[in-house]
């Protein structure tokens, strides 16, 4: 019981800075939400319930489109594929008899961020560690998004021009470092911005929503990466 | 025809949590699927990328300024730069260019 305690601690500790991140992130979420006609209410359960940058992002331009539900599931399994994947990591990090309830309560907060620090602790996790990060930093995410939506009305829309980019900012930190170690990956960045830039701007594909576009993108990029340049068991461990 | 918020973030919260605990309850091994593994590797850096560029322009009221603030934080971001000093960053330099462009 010691031990559980100790590590919640230490979990909650090292998710101060991140909830002081997910804070001002999560403003600008409340941005794009309210852009797409959330309430401040809508807002803060969306990020409450997803807890994810992206994913929420590419969810709210579904909305704003007033696309399909369908396009909506299919939009959020793409986004947030890269979570199947650090979930897969954080399964071999459990102890084999770790109950299911653990599992199940882990799973609601794995981002880029949680899962960083969580994979990082050396042995065996304690999912206490894990819970005391998403304490701090779930209320911060959910916190923030609803300001975002609240205050991004009364703001001047100089500020929320300014503000609208600070996710894109994030997404930049994500994917940038790891283009700078592998080439491959600078080469699909570098396409991505080409390919969508292209899309936005051709017919027929423009007309498509820019949540169908990004899809079609990521599927095609991906796939064709994964094709050419399929990874190493060292590669996915380390950089996901 | 019109969707409700409701249904639509419920949809969002179901696929993402299904996302996260299915792998964390089901898969006690790694994948083997080579080509899965790349494709699910590469998924992140790609989709973040198509979303980013060209919305930041269009998010921004001046394109010129979300032009200058992709290139600012790709800069930094280069250069060792954390999730959240990029995206202040970026913030700070469409604040400062939209003083002078609109």
């Amino acid at each position: 019981m010691k031990s559980h305690s100790k590590a919640l601690y230490e979990g909650f500790r090292d998710g101060i800075p991140i909830g002081l991140g997910y804070l001002a992130v999560s403003f600008s979420l409340g941005v794009a939400a309210r852009s797409a006609g959330l309430t401040a209410f809508q807002g803060f359960l969306a990020s409450l319930l997803n807890n994810a940058s992206a994913g929420e992002y590419a969810g709210f331009t579904v909305i704003a489109a007033n696309a399909s539900y369908f396009e909506m599931f299919f939009m959020t399994l793409i986004a947030n594929a890269r979570y199947l994947l650090m979930s897969c990591a954080l399964s071999q990090k459990f102890s084999p008899d770790t109950p299911l309830i653990h599992r199940l309560l882990v799973g609601y907060d794995v981002t880029d961020e949680i899962f960083g620090i969580t994979i990082a602790r050396p042995g065996i996790l304690d999912p206490f560690y894990t819970y005391g990060a998403i304490l701090i930093a779930a209320p911060c995410w959910a916190g923030g998004t609803a300001l975002g939506v609240v205050a991004g009305n009364v703001l001047p829309s100089r500020a929320v021009s300014a503000l609208s980019v600070a996710l894109f900012g994030m997404f930049l930190a994500i994917i940038i470092p790891p283009a700078k170690k592998n080439k491959v990956i600078a080469v699909c960045v570098a396409v991505s911005f080409a390919a969508s830039f292209t899309a936005a701007h051709l017919p027929l594909i423009s007309q498509l929503s820019s949540g169908t576009r990004t899809i079609i993108l990521t599927v095609v990029i991906s796939g064709i990466a994964a094709a050419l340049f399929p990874v190493g068991e060292e590669e996915a461990e380390h950089d996901s | 025809m019109t969707h409700n918020n409701y249904l639509y973030i419920a949809i969002m919260a179901g696929v993402t949590y299904a996302i996260r605990v299915l792998p964390l309850t089901l898969i006690r091994k790694q994948i083997k699927n080579k080509f899965l593994k790349s494709f699910l590797y590469y998924v992140p850096y790609v989709t973040l990328a198509v979303m980013t560029f060209p919305a930041i322009m269009e998010a921004t009221q001046s394109p010129v300024a979300g032009i200058a603030a992709l290139i600012i934080g790709i800069v930094a971001a280069w250069l060792g730069a954390g999730l959240f000093p990029v995206a202040v960053l970026c913030c700070l330099v469409v604040f400062i260019l939209e003083l002078f462009l609109v």
